[in-house]
């Protein structure tokens, strides 16, 4: 065991001396150093020739989800030509696959074991919804695939098949949550959001983080999915008058309560009160329209408007390819990030072979990730920072808060569950 | 859950909630008219009601983005257009659709509810392949925004009461036409006897596609009012669908009437409970009322005393 650990040690050390010297030099020396693997690299029964790798893209275009899709499909394919513009993974090409999950989650896990069974794919990116990614999970674990999946959700899951690119409910909230408290001293709080699992799970870890600050939770409630008349639930809080209304509501019933919150007269910018959100994204407020939304907070890890290099780059070439129009929201951004990560991993065990890509996950880095740094955890998430934007009219976050740290990911909180 | 306030704030509450009331109530009648008068007056179950209603969304967004560009001055007053506009266009694919689709399945009401549930598939699949799988922001005017303050905590969502005419200004609308002109007559005549219908000479066929597109029509209007409180993408019309077949069924489906007795039943339910108890609490319960009373009136509220 350890003497495989030196030898990836001593490749690494290799690798990295080269990413040291010079980021352009890689282009060139990627095809130099890898055809050492070839051999290795194409024992894996997966859908890899001498110069090209086959990965699958699986999330929905057609239904309701494609509304938030998009966005991913748009990265990953991103990400994917980058790649491959830079002499692709152990010099070999990338090609994708692409299939439809079309807003169905039975449909999900049919498409799954196509890209797993006939395609023999290496890595799929996909899935959205945590119910498409419960869908196909068992797929993904019985033909052992390896899925990167990009949205933040709510915990609970820790599976040796799947990378999750995007935050772990506690990542989001408690931060959120410590902000809203200590820089705006908020003591009261209104829980509202959608009602299935991710909204309910997020609040909970929401209440208890509360109560234990010692503050109030003075309201908590969920309106089904689609609901589109919020002004009984508007007059409560204006009843209950509570410092912060945290709302976790998602679809087209973001649109309705956003609009129906604004012509209640419930002006966000005068923060009376204050309104956080993990939900709404830039690709959300398009829909929201940026006067209905100004004012509001959202706690997450990402923004288009984070001034880093990497990020400019990022979104300079998102819209290259994708169009001047678009927006990139946080889960778009961690979409981004799954192609890359595989990248290290499977240059990091040196094959495609599944087992050796998942012993290879934990610990790799990211320092070119438009959200800054990131590193794979041993759980399979991502340590990354959280961050506090606050909406403008424009439908862009400004960025007024991150932690100072790298926020650890931990799927499974004592006590929360 | 009272004994912190005073007696002005919950009397200013109750103002506002009873407000919140009538809002939902004009919402319900809105989406609700047009495919009352489809499935009252043809017995046609319209399950596309909701892309026409979305299709109203999207002309009056498209007149947002045409008027801001080329218009700035009418901007304010664009709204009035956009409705016309959303009007004439769902009617007009209304009354396409009659033609080519619908009256092919008089004889088989059953088949219509499948071929008019395809229907609206294709046409979510439309919007998302013409205008994106995105939702779109639909910009207003700024006189449609915010709310009008009457006391400290008793404010009135200015979208709201636009609503509230709109919807008052469309009944009264339907009641002329329905009642009142010479073809509500001759559509009323189909409705009740349609072989004796055309045997006075009445064009049973040119009725049926003019109520369809009437349906149609103001299923748009209320489609282009609703980008004031809600959201325009290929897949919204789903969000309404629901509330839309509970009222015109629970009121009775071939009373416009009942239509309306059943939103504000409904409206005035629903809003009541999700004051007191949470929203999908409120909404099981709603569901719930509906159901029993449907099972002791399978007519629905009021129903047209017709011999057959």
């Amino acid at each position: 065991m350890r003497r495989v650990k030196d030898i990836i040690q001593s490749r690494m050390s290799r690798r990295s001396l080269l990413a040291g010297t010079a980021a352009t030099a890689i282009v060139a020396a990627t095809g130099a150093v890898t055809p050492t693997f070839a051999d290795e690299a194409n024992t894996t029964g997966l859908a890899v020739t001498d110069d090209t790798v086959q990965v699958g893209i699986l999330h929905s275009v057609t239904g309701t989800m494609a509304i938030s899709e998009t966005g991913s499909v748009q990265a990953e394919k991103l990400a994917i030509e980058q790649i491959n513009a830079m002499g692709g993974v152990l010099g070999r090409k990338i090609e994708y696959i692409q299939e439809d999950g079309a807003s169905d989650w039975p449909t999900f896990a049919e498409k799954a074991k196509k890209l797993l069974v006939n395609d023999k794919v290496a890595a799929v990116f996909g899935c959205w919804t945590s119910a498409s990614r419960k869908a196909v999970l068992p797929v993904f674990e019985q033909y052992n695939g390896m899925l990167y999946y990009p949205t933040f959700y709510e915990g609970l899951e820790q599976s040796p098949n799947v990378i999750y690119t995007g935050q772990e409910a506690t990542q989001q909230i408690i931060a959120g949550i410590d902000w809203v408290a200590e820089e705006k001293g908020a003591k009261s709080f209104y829980l509202l959001g959608s009602d299935y699992i991710w909204p309910r799970t997020s609040n909970k870890i929401a209440r208890k983080h509360i109560e234990k600050l010692g503050h109030k939770v003075v309201g908590e409630e969920y309106y089904p999915l689609g609901h589109t008349q919020f002004n009984s639930v508007i007059n409560k809080i204006k009843l209950k008058k509570p410092d912060v209304i945290y709302a976790i509501v998602v679809g087209g019933s973001n649109v309705a309560f956003y609009k129906q919150l604004k012509a209640a007269g419930i002006d966000m910018t005068k923060e009376k009160p204050l309104l956080l959100t993990i939900s709404v994204t830039e690709d959300e407020i398009r829909g929201i329209g940026g006067e209905n939304i100004d004012g509001a907070y959202a706690a997450m890890k990402y923004f288009q408007s984070l001034e880093n290099d990497n990020n400019i780059e990022f979104v300079k070439a998102f819209k290259e390819m994708w169009g001047d129009d678009v927006v990139i929201g946080d889960v778009t951004q961690a979409a981004y990030l799954g192609p890359w990560l595989w990248k290290a991993a499977v240059e990091k065990a040196g094959s495609f072979d599944i087992d050796k890509v998942r012993l290879a996950s934990p610990g790799i880095e990211l320092a070119t990730a438009p959200e800054g740094y990131v590193r794979v955890h041993e759980n399979h998430h991502l340590w990354s920072k959280t961050r506090i934007g606050l909406a403008k009219p424009d439908g862009q976050y400004e960025l007024i808060y991150e932690t100072a740290d790298l926020m650890e990911p931990d799927p499974f909180p004592e006590g929360y569950q | 859950m009272f004994a912190d306030y005073t007696w002005t704030e919950l009397g200013s509450i109750f103002a506002m909630q009873g407000f919140a009331g009538l809002i939902l109530f004009s919402v319900f009648v809105l989406m609700a008219l047009g495919l009352a008068i489809i499935f009252g007056q043809m017995g046609v179950i319209n399950m596309a009601h909701g892309e026409f209603m979305i299709l109203g969304a999207y002309v009056t967004y498209l007149c947002s983005n045409f008027v801001e560009a080329h218009f700035p001055a009418l901007f304010g007053i664009y709204f009035f257009f956009a409705m016309a506009l959303a009007f004439v266009a769902a009617g007009a694919l209304g009354a396409l659709v009659e033609w080519s689709l619908i009256r092919h399945l008089y004889k088989r009401p059953l088949d219509t509810l499948l071929a008019t549930w395809g229907l609206s598939l294709i046409l979510q699949q439309a919007y998302r392949s013409i205008f994106g799988a995105r939702e779109v922001g639909v910009s207003l005017p700024n006189w449609l925004l915010g709310s009008v303050p009457l006391t400290d905590i008793i404010e009135i969502p200015i979208n709201g009461i636009f609503v509230m005419v709109l919807t008052f200004v469309i009944a009264i609308g339907v009641y002329f036409i329905l009642f009142r002109s010479r073809m509500g007559m001759q559509t009323r005549a189909v409705v009740q006897n349609r072989v004796m219908a055309g045997a006075v000479g009445i064009n049973t066929q040119k009725v049926d596609r003019n109520t369809f597109a009437l349906g149609c029509g103001i299923a748009g209007i209320a489609g282009s009012a609703f980008t004031m409180i809600g959201s325009t993408g290929p897949t919204a019309g789903q969000l309404y669908i629901v509330d839309t077949f509970l009222i015109v069924v629970f009121g009775g489906a071939a009373s416009l009437l009942g239509t309306i007795a059943s939103s504000f039943a409904i409206s005035q339910a629903q809003s009541t409970m999700e004051f007191f108890l949470s929203g999908s609490m409120a909404k099981v319960l709603t569901l719930l009322t509906v159901v029993g009373i449907l099972m002791l009136r399978p007519q629905g509220l009021f129903s047209l005393k017709i011999r057959r």
